[in-house]
């Protein structure tokens, strides 16, 4: 995935692998700019068009790719099966619609509803929620709620028509811890009663520890690692992502806290090899010109370093042994293990996988 | 004596309305704010938005008009003073916000920025002036090479650098630090967190740090006042508050941090509703609405903030009262993500910080 700006060609997106399984909440970790926020995006077609470019790579929904379907399809997908839920409620609902008109706009929009047989949905969903689907909160405007019902409000507009995935960007980040738990627990709640599958996306830590079943690490427009959220939590393999959490303030006093060296990379002119290497205490000859591919450390634990590699006794720049579209469970998996990306070398290939197979 | 004490602060905001600006309703920011701060130490306001923790900090600053109360600063009461001497006095304190981008001109180059308070407040001039900038500017981590930029040059935490710089010049006793790392990424955050722990030691100074991250409140703050709805529900040292929270609200705010720790899920939320406005607070405590352990008194007597086991907490339940289910939940919540993997040891990444130089405290 690539932006054309003033200033050059920003590679946002460059390798990324995601598998969201059917019931699984799957965290995007990052801090700014590591694209997780347009990986959410590009899942739902949302960049805008001349200036973004997918230049490779497939986002499979239940088997079709989502990049190839004609834009009249993507826009009867988008908010009935695969929807979204922003980081500000107040921006992303309109102000001068009561909750119950944008909502049931929604619904018919989707399914051919009479007026009030939509009214009902939008109460269904409220109820799901956890909103009392009262009169007084369909007549009410986004104005008149707080921060936690509004995006109580977006969660309901969002899975009103039944959707299947949700992409939640940062949707805690602007409310207080208290609400924000709240809102966590709801995530869980629709995972668990409603068997909505999601993407977080989130800088916070603690937020994906709570929430995700697996968590996928991201930093510079690489997913650097993936697996299971306790696999990469306690068990973190990946230099960066051990980092990051080694700057978590939990537990520590000021003089124990960690910080990373250096600064997050310029995408418009990205550091050749791996993108991590400049900040890296165990950076290799090979991590300045190769680009590292994801490669299985543990079950269903992927990540992409060499300095993990060598570690584990495989061999430096060598794929792994595992074979292609075939994953650690025996599932199929979309990731392609044969592409050596070189310094300078060739446009970035960029993949954004998403497949959620079993109906 | 403490470098700071605030007495029975109580500041309140008119909603003026029509034509005749007749006043309807008022805004209860803070009401009886009372804490005291020691020389060298940090202590923090914790509190969800609307708690009043800015306003505090802006009733200290100057910045509002606060209704009763006294700010004994140095051991001077600020509101007793006239504006004129009000302005010396507080040059002793500066202030850091949130956000650093909005906090810093953005036609001013860094060497204005920083340069500025020392041209109004201090007597020097000419290469003198230019070398205590390049000065504050090495004490923060940055150099010459960044004296003629301006902002948008440079990320967030490079800005929060130049506002801490520029906090410094005069050299004051106190700093009010107000959410200074909420804009920031874990990582830049951890660094700015680890200068301003550096600075506290070498110049002796002493935070004001006002924050809702809790993580990040435990590893600065020698002290801690919780605060709900304009009032402060339970203060004192950060291991007595952290390890053996006594108030509902703050066993409610500690459980609802999430945990880094995959293993330690809560169980669910610890809190239910939203905070009820500032504008007609409940009566009684102004947390019963929301309490688990709600009882016949609370809606009725305001409880005052009392000494006890080690803390001051405003809460009528008796002392004895069982809540170490909630200090279980509690506890869990601030449970660090523990990297079990042998190459922890190894996998260190470099230290980076630029050493703040010895300097001496006066020039």
């Amino acid at each position: 995935m690539e932006f054309r700006s003033l200033r050059g060609v920003v590679k946002a997106l460059n390798g990324v692998y995601l598998t969201v399984h059917e019931r699984e909440i799957v965290g995007l970790v990052g801090e700014s700019g590591c694209g997780k926020t347009v990986t959410g995006y590009s899942v739902l077609g949302l960049l805008p068009k001349p200036q973004a470019q997918v230049t490779s790579g497939r986002i499979l929904f239940k088997g079709d790719d989502l990049l190839a379907k004609p834009q009249q399809e993507m826009r009867a997908l988008k908010g009935k099966v695969i929807s979204m839920v922003f980081q500000d409620p107040l921006a992303s609902l309109n102000p001068v619609f009561t909750v119950g008109e944008q909502i049931s706009r929604v619904v018919r929009v989707h399914h051919d509803l009479e007026k009030k047989a939509a009214l009902e949905a939008v109460r269904t969903a409220l109820q799901a929620t956890g909103l009392p689907p009262t009169d007084a909160l369909l007549k009410s405007y986004p104005h008149q709620l707080s921060g936690g019902m509004r995006q109580r409000v977006c969660m309901a507009m969002a899975i009103s028509c039944g959707a299947g995935l949700l992409v939640a960007d940062e949707p805690t980040t602007a409310l207080d811890v208290t609400i924000q738990m709240q809102i966590l627990k709801l995530l869980l709640r629709l995972r668990d009663e409603l068997g909505v599958s999601q993407i977080l996306i989130t800088h916070n830590v603690g937020v994906a520890a709570q929430t995700c079943d697996r968590i996928a690490v991201m930093y510079a427009g690489n997913v650097v690692e993936e697996g299971p959220t306790a696999d990469v939590l306690k068990r973190p393999r990946h230099p960066y992502t051990l980092a990051l959490i080694e700057c978590l303030p939990q537990g520590k006093s000021a003089e124990q806290l960690k910080t990373i060296p250096g600064a997050v990379p310029d995408l418009i002119d990205p550091p050749a090899g791996c993108r991590f290497h400049e900040r890296c205490a165990h950076v290799r000859d090979i991590c300045r010109d190769t680009m590292p591919t994801p490669f299985e450390v543990a079950r269903d634990h992927w990540t992409a370093c060499h300095w993990v590699q060598e570690k584990s006794g495989r061999g430096v720049g060598v794929t792994t042994g595992h074979e292609p579209g075939v994953g650690a469970a025996g599932v199929p998996f979309n990731r392609d293990p044969g592409i050596e990306h070189t310094a300078g070398g060739g446009p970035a290939t960029g993949e954004s996988g998403d497949d959620i197979r079993r109906e | 004596m403490s470098l700071l004490e605030v007495e029975d602060l109580t500041v309140h905001f008119k909603i003026r309305r029509g034509l005749t600006r007749k006043s309807i309703d008022t805004v209860h920011a803070a009401d009886e704010v009372s804490f005291s701060l020691e020389r060298g130490t940090t202590l923090a306001l914790v509190g969800e938005s609307g708690s009043g923790k800015t306003t505090v900090a802006h009733a200290i600053l100057g910045l509002n008009k606060p209704q009763k109360g006294s700010i004994v600063f140095a051991g001077r009461d600020l509101l007793a003073l006239s504006r004129g001497t009000q302005r010396t006095a507080r040059r002793g304190m500066q202030v850091v916000f949130q956000d650093p981008y909005s906090s810093l001109n953005p036609r001013m180059t860094v060497h204005d920025l920083v340069a500025e308070p020392l041209r109004v407040g201090s007597e020097i001039s000419g290469d003198a002036l230019r070398e205590r900038v390049v000065e504050l500017l090495e004490m923060v981590g940055l150099g010459t090479q960044h004296l003629w930029r301006r902002p948008h040059e440079f990320s967030g935490g490079q800005c929060q650098r130049i506002a801490i710089a520029r906090a410094l010049a005069l050299s004051p006793d106190l700093m009010v630090l107000d959410e200074p790392t909420s804009a920031l990424d874990v990582s830049v955050q951890a660094r700015i967190l680890t200068l301003l722990h550096r600075l506290q030691i070498e110049l002796t100074l002493s935070y004001l740090f006002i924050a809702h991250d809790l993580a990040v409140v435990e590893s600065v703050a020698s002290a801690v006042a919780v605060m709900y709805l304009g009032k402060i529900v339970e203060s004192g040292p950060t291991a007595t508050i952290f390890e053996d929270p006594r108030h509902p609200y703050t066993l409610a705010l500690l459980a609802s941090v999430p945990s880094p720790d995959p293993d330690r899920r809560s169980a669910g939320a610890a809190l239910s509703g939203d905070v009820p406005s500032a504008i007609d607070p409940p009566s009684g405590c102004r947390f019963h609405p929301r309490c688990k352990f709600r009882m016949d008194v609370c809606d009725q007597e305001i409880p005052p903030l009392e000494d006890r086991d080690g803390r001051r907490i405003a809460c009528h339940l008796p002392r004895d009262f069982d809540l170490s289910a909630e200090q279980e939940a509690a506890r869990a919540a601030r449970s660090t993500a523990v990297v079990e993997d042998r190459q922890r040891s190894r996998a260190r990444p470099r230290g980076d910080e630029t050493p703040v130089p010895k300097m001496p405290r006066r020039w």
